[in-house]
């Protein structure tokens, strides 16, 4: 067992922290009191690759590994939660699902153009009545001739209005259930695909979360993505994945919290002391870089098994239950160790807090996740 | 055309604060170590010397086998190739000592015409080593270039600062040319460039290769010491309008004796 990054992740890291921290962080605090999305550091994202990160080269990526790519989302996510959220959903449920599903074609069109950061790409799956419950949803997909007309309406997509590349869950087999339902790739600017208004949120308020409506859209035939009912399997497969890169985001914004309140114990004087002599500041502390370094151990260890193959489905699950939850504490002893200050906006920990929200329910909520691993551990 | 570039792997300067003199002395620096922030200028600069003039690129380093992340952040951004000059009589000299080494593996290399460098190292902070390979080679040195705006028939035409004004030099290859930070904007290395980067084997120059088992050395050092942290104190000047603040402040500053 060996617990060093090797040469290639600290390199991908260290550079990720460097454009995060110059690039990204000074424009965090404007995005989070603005709501714009920060598109010129999504160019210059894509320039650099990082946009394509663990997709292969010969689909215009990188082919770096998890590891390296859940450190470049914790980076960009200690910076800024908006954009490593926008990050993480671009590559973890766009560009993996059109990478382990898509035909050759598919993946020649769509994963090259979003890996190469031409354009971002979402993932249509939750609906109004149909979140954690993806058996219910009731977006239908009937074909016609050569083409596949989609009827109906998704919530809470990220990026779903600014996207490239929607890939849409659908049902093409009302009697099947779950196992009756399809993935398709949609195009913006399809006639019929609508993208609804912005969600006005709690947090992550860079980050766009959108509603998407299909009316009579008609796609061509090849645009089935993978098998035919499919679906199911595939964002099951998807959420997988996706949950190392929403943990990853969970360490990054915690980690940010943490930092921001080790710097101020360390500045803030009370009883003739810096308050980081006292011993209540020191237990939080400690109990808060304890819980960053479970997570990140959580993490590493879903994504180590990602990419050998292993299957990882329990571990992802518990990193993101864990890790967001740990997050959830950390910014809460980082606003009681700021004090007063840490509740003003002008102090990064509030929106670190507002932002590390979502992460106990996006992708798999607690609730779920807990029954996930449940039932795993049970089989056992 | 061959250009090549001297880079520095030094601490990263948020945490050169925390090297301590037992580190610097024993030569087993614990930071996180990164290309000195001025070599990063020069080896931009060699890329694009490559992009406007054919000229290939090598990265030439100072340092312990191993001691290779400079190097490969000049790869990764797009230098050509890269070489460790592992020289310990260099390593643990004085400045003339590491510009002999330097300039050795500039003429090991063969053929180069210009050997670009920051203006100083961030550790070292003596701006004296590409003087020192300007004086070893024999070449012309220019300093604080700002722009490199021609290199035809044999002379190279820059751009230069220096106190109180700008002038256009011209000055026949070879040449040294340590770079201001006015003369580019470094590039991120790109992702792709990171992971070639990292799997890149860098050829490394040893001291009997060069012929350098001893260079004498002119300094010693006899101590090491940080400097003693300056204590600062922070006073808002206050007032209810800019006038009154502005007010305040000249007095303070009479009191203080600044002005």
């Amino acid at each position: 067992m060996d617990f060093q990054l090797n040469d290639e992740q600290r390199a991908i890291r260290d550079m990720v922290r460097r454009f995060a921290q110059e690039k990204v962080a000074p424009l965090a605090h404007h995005t989070d009191e603005t709501g714009e999305f920060p598109a010129q550091i999504f160019k210059e994202m894509g320039e650099l690759g990082l946009l394509g990160l663990p997709v292969p080269e010969e689909y215009g990526g990188v082919g770096a590994d998890t590891v390296s790519y859940a450190l470049a989302v914790e980076e960009l996510s200690a910076a800024c939660g908006s954009t490593g959220l926008t990050y993480a959903a671009h590559t973890s449920l766009a560009c993996m699902p059109l990478l382990w599903f898509g035909s050759e074609a598919q993946k020649r069109k769509y994963l090259t153009h979003l890996a190469q950061g031409k354009g971002l790409g979402a993932f249509g799956l939750t609906e109004p009545q149909a979140g954690s419950d993806a058996a219910g949803l009731r977006t239908t997909a009937v074909k016609d001739g050569d083409s596949w007309v989609l009827n109906g309406q998704k919530m809470w997509i990220t990026s779903g209005a600014i996207a490239d590349v929607v890939i849409v869950a659908a049902v093409t087999d009302p009697e099947r259930g779950a196992r009756g339902i399809s993935n398709f790739i949609v195009e913006k600017g399809t006639p019929g695909f609508i993208p609804g208004k912005n969600e006005p949120k709690m947090g992550l308020k860079g980050s766009v979360t959108s509603q998407l409506f299909f009316q009579d859209c008609r796609i061509p035939a090849e645009n089935l993505l993978g098998e035919l009912n499919g679906g199911f399997i595939q964002f099951m497969k998807t959420l997988d994945g996706g949950r190392i890169s929403i943990a990853a985001c969970s360490l990054g914004l915690g980690r940010a919290a943490f930092e921001a309140a080790r710097e101020y114990a360390k500045q803030r004087h009370a009883f003739g002391h810096p308050i980081a002599d006292f011993q209540a500041i020191q237990f939080k502390l400690a109990d808060m870089a304890t819980e960053l370094e479970a997570s990140r151990l959580l993490i590493y260890q879903a994504a180590v098994l990602k990419d050998r193959g292993r299957p990882f489905t329990k571990e992802a699950a518990m990193a993101k239950l864990f890790a967001s939850e740990a997050a959830e504490r950390v910014c809460y002893q980082a606003i009681q160790i700021h004090g007063g200050y840490g509740y003003s906006r002008e102090y990064p920990v509030e929106r670190i807090y507002r932002d590390n929200r979502l992460m106990a329910i996006g992708e798999g909520t607690s609730e779920i996740l807990r029954m996930v691993i449940g039932r795993r551990v049970l089989r056992e | 055309m061959k250009v090549a570039v001297l880079i520095k792997q030094t601490p990263d300067t948020a945490e050169l604060p925390k090297v301590s003199p037992e580190e610097v002395r024993s030569g087993d620096v614990k930071a996180t170590m990164v290309i000195n922030p001025w070599d990063e200028y020069a080896a931009e600069e060699a890329i694009q010397l490559g992009d406007r003039f054919g000229a290939s690129s090598v990265a030439i380093s100072l340092g312990k086998e191993g001691e290779t992340d400079a190097l490969k952040h000049a790869l990764a951004m797009g230098v050509n190739s890269a070489l460790l000059v592992d020289v310990e009589a260099a390593r643990e000299g004085d400045v003339w000592a590491v510009a002999t080494a330097l300039a050795a593996a500039v003429q090991h290399e063969g053929d180069v015409d210009v050997v670009l460098t920051g203006k100083m190292s961030v550790d070292g902070n003596s701006g004296a080593v590409y003087t020192g390979v300007a004086c070893k080679l024999g070449w012309n040195l220019l300093v604080n270039v700002t722009k490199i705006v021609d290199i035809a028939d044999g002379v190279v035409t820059a751009e230069r600062s220096f106190e109180g004004g700008q002038e256009t030099v011209t000055m026949p290859l070879p040449v040294v040319i340590s770079v201001a930070k006015e003369i580019n904007d470094p590039r991120y290395p790109s992702f792709m460039g990171i992971r070639k980067a990292s799997r890149a084997k860098i050829p490394v120059l040893t001291a009997q290769e060069l012929g350098l088992e001893s260079i004498p050395r002119a300094v010693r050092w006899e101590n090491l010491r940080k400097p003693e942290a300056r204590h600062t104190e922070v006073q808002i000047i206050e007032g209810e309008t800019v006038e009154e603040q502005a007010a305040k402040l000249v007095d303070a500053l009479l009191a203080e004796k600044v002005i």
